[in-house]
């Protein structure tokens, strides 16, 4: 061994920062390596995720608001999550939160259909939000109270949630005036439910505001909060948590209950939306994508905001390639896998210090 | 509703072709868990495992160099993850969540080109006059080689962590790193081994999905087996016979309510499809309520040995 790894007393604030960005260019030089192999060239294919989504003379106005489109649930669902995986509570279920929020948020909206009122729309947020916390209520009552591993049950109950949407997109939702095609009504054409563009052609939608709002309150909880200290702390120093006297039931319950409402919210925006009907493919796998964009946002809240609007970039940017060049979809799934590979390969840069080894004497 | 329609033989024979892709990814990952290493990324594993050996099947027309390769593909996959985790010392969960998401991705890159092409198939072993027996004939004596390999598996693995003295080092290493590791022994080499044994493991149980099981190539043809495996090695308390039972049990209900949906039970199909993730779920909380028992020591912490 050329060289000998020395633990630091605290990670490098210095390379948290800096991995992200290697992580980035990494990516980018295997996956260029990868287009090459797939018999595309790969700066022009690069060029094409990272740059022409947004400056691209004819492509850049109608995909520059599909990044605030998409950037939204992955940010919204992302900040919850990094709350978690600081305290070790590994809540990786958030695509059936989301889906669950979305229906139960939906089904009141249609419920109601076609009454005309302004509560209606705030009314179906929180119902969103409580359909995503009472599914992460699920794995979280069951790791306090019998100790069951949260990992697998959250992702058990995505696979459960998908028939459950199965189930009501073509039972209890469906559209009754659609000719027994699957799916519910269209929100576009139910305007107190339907969650519209807050400024016209920017793609900002409530979901969006609901996503920087988030990211805000993140921020002051783990800055300023003892909440947030304690949660800081579970994951940093278990040992020196229970000293402090943090409950790490209470903790368990928050962070999954947290990150499970603001998956529901994410999937009932996007339902209301982008989507703009419960289906049984709505969903997009926003709920798996942001935990890449937690750990690349170094679970840190600006960090998320930025690592969000860079991945929701590669999904617009994938579209165009595919659209283009005739990349296959799959490839920017594998693209964004990588950037979390490199990512994690090169956190070894800010929790060791890498030395020389000097050669032992003779 | 028929449910004389269900013949419990048949149901017994086809419950254990639907547990054995369980079986051998969960046989694998029994074996890295007790070499204290937490890798969760079988599902990845598998569906790369599922869609090599159906590439490789295809093209060769041999679906046993296919299983070959499968097994190839997901020890490479799984040595991605140990360079990574035991090299680079990065967070085990985090990197097993990375390597399904990064398996998902090249799984349906490299199965385009081979969606609605049926697999050759693997031929049922011929025992003669025993496949024959009433009963007994096409539980025990009518089915392809694989099925025999994860029982097989079953079998080398309680035998070589319970006989041997590799396994008595792994198990070492497993429980306690650093008093391994004081002894002498190679923890980190012992845990790549591990995992690239866990690896192959998991793309064999892929193959079996997509050469035997169904068999062709869809995206996400594997549907959460990964992470049902993962379940049932806690549920076995991480012994080998005890997945065995775990598999068989799981194997039992996904094969019941495709009977069930078949027969036509009044039960929308929707709701049935969901119960081998219910039973998962129940039997976890089930095992969870009795207390830790059997965890290896030292299972998903760091190793940074010095010197």
């Amino acid at each position: 061994m050329m060289f000998r790894l020395e633990k630091r007393p605290s990670p490098s604030r210095f390379w948290a920062a800096v991995t992200p960005v290697l992580a980035v260019l990494a990516t980018m030089i295997a996956g260029g390596v990868m287009f090459w192999l797939l018999g595309k060239d790969p700066f022009e294919t690069i060029r094409i995720i990272f740059w022409d989504p947004l400056f691209h003379e004819t492509f850049g106005p109608y995909s520059r608001p599909q990044l605030l489109v998409k950037a939204g649930p992955l940010i919204l669902i992302a900040i919850g999550l990094s709350l978690g995986f600081r305290a070790g509570i590994w809540n990786i279920g958030a695509e059936g939160q989301y889906i669950m929020g979305a229906i139960i948020g939906a089904g009141l909206g249609l419920a109601v259909y076609p009454t005309e009122s302004r509560l209606i729309f705030p009314l179906m947020v929180v119902a969103g939000g409580f359909g995503g916390w009472a599914w992460a209520m699920i794995p979280a009552l069951l790791r306090v109270r019998f100790g069951t591993n949260e990992i697998l049950v959250s992702l058990m109950l995505v696979y459960v949630a998908e028939a459950f949407l199965a189930s009501v997109s073509q039972g209890l939702l469906r559209n009754p005036d659609g000719m027994g095609f699957p799916g519910s009504r269209n929100f576009k054409d139910y305007p107190a439910a339907h969650n519209g563009e807050i400024l016209a052609g920017t793609g900002m939608h409530w979901g969006v505001a609901a996503a920087l709002v988030a990211v805000i309150f993140a921020h002051v909880l783990l800055s300023r909060h003892m909440l947030g200290f304690q949660v800081r702390l579970s994951g940093g120093a278990p040992r020196a948590a229970r000293f402090a006297g943090v409950r790490p039931a209470r903790l368990v319950l928050f962070c999954l209950g947290t990150s499970g409402a603001l998956a529901g919210m994410a999937g009932l925006f996007e339902v209301s939306g982008p989507a703009g009907q419960i289906s049984i493919d709505f969903n997009s796998g926003y709920g798996f994508t942001a935990i890449i964009v937690a750990f690349l946002g170094r679970l840190n809240p600006l960090g998320i905001l930025l690592a969000g609007l860079l991945m929701a970039l590669t999904y617009i940017g994938g579209e165009l390639a595919s659209l283009m060049l005739g990349i296959p979809a799959a490839a920017i799934q594998l693209f964004q896998g990588m950037l979390l590979f490199f990512l994690l390969a090169m956190d070894i840069f800010t929790n060791f210090r890498i030395r020389l080894k000097k050669p032992e004497a003779a | 509703m028929d449910l004389t329609s269900i013949n419990p033989v048949l149901l017994v024979a086809s419950l254990m072709v639907a547990a054995t892709p369980i079986l051998l990814a969960a046989i694998g990952e029994l074996v890295v868990e007790r070499a204290g290493v937490l890798n969760l990324g079988v599902e990845g594993m598998m569906i790369t495992g599922a869609v090599v050996g159906f590439a490789i099947g295809v093209n060769t027309g041999s679906p046993a160099l296919g299983f070959v390769a499968a097994a190839a593909g997901g020890a490479a996959l799984s040595l991605l993850f140990g360079l990574l985790t035991q090299y680079l010392l990065s967070n085990q969960v985090a990197t097993g969540l990375a390597l399904t998401l990064f398996g998902l991705g090249l799984s349906s890159l490299i199965g385009k080109p081979y969606e609605g092409i049926k697999s050759p198939t693997l031929q049922k072993l011929d025992l003669g006059p025993l496949g024959d027996l009433p009963i007994v004939g096409p539980i025990l004596f009518g089915h392809d080689p694989m099925v025999y390999v994860s029982l097989l598996m079953v079998l080398g693995v309680w035998w070589g962590l319970k006989h041997t003295r590799a396994g008595l080092i792994l198990r070492a290493v497993g429980e306690n790193h650093d008093a391994a590791h004081a002894l002498g022994y190679k923890v980190v080499r012992v845990r790549m081994a591990a995992i690239a044994f866990g690896g192959a493991c998991a793309g064999l149980g892929g193959a079996y999905i997509s050469l035997v099981r169904v068999p062709q190539w869809v995206e996400g043809l594997t549907a959460g087996a990964g992470w049902i495996a993962l379940a049932i090695v806690v549920f076995a308390s991480w012994r080998p016979w005890r997945a065995l039972l775990g598999a068989y049990l799981f194997g039992g209900v996904t094969v019941l309510q495709l009977n069930l949906q078949a027969a036509g039970l009044a039960i929308p199909v929707e709701y049935l499809s969901m119960s081998p993730y219910v039973v998962t779920i129940l039997v976890l909380v089930l095992i969870s309520a009795r207390g830790r028992h059997g965890a290896p020591g030292a299972l998903g912490r760091l190793f940074h040995g010095t010197g």
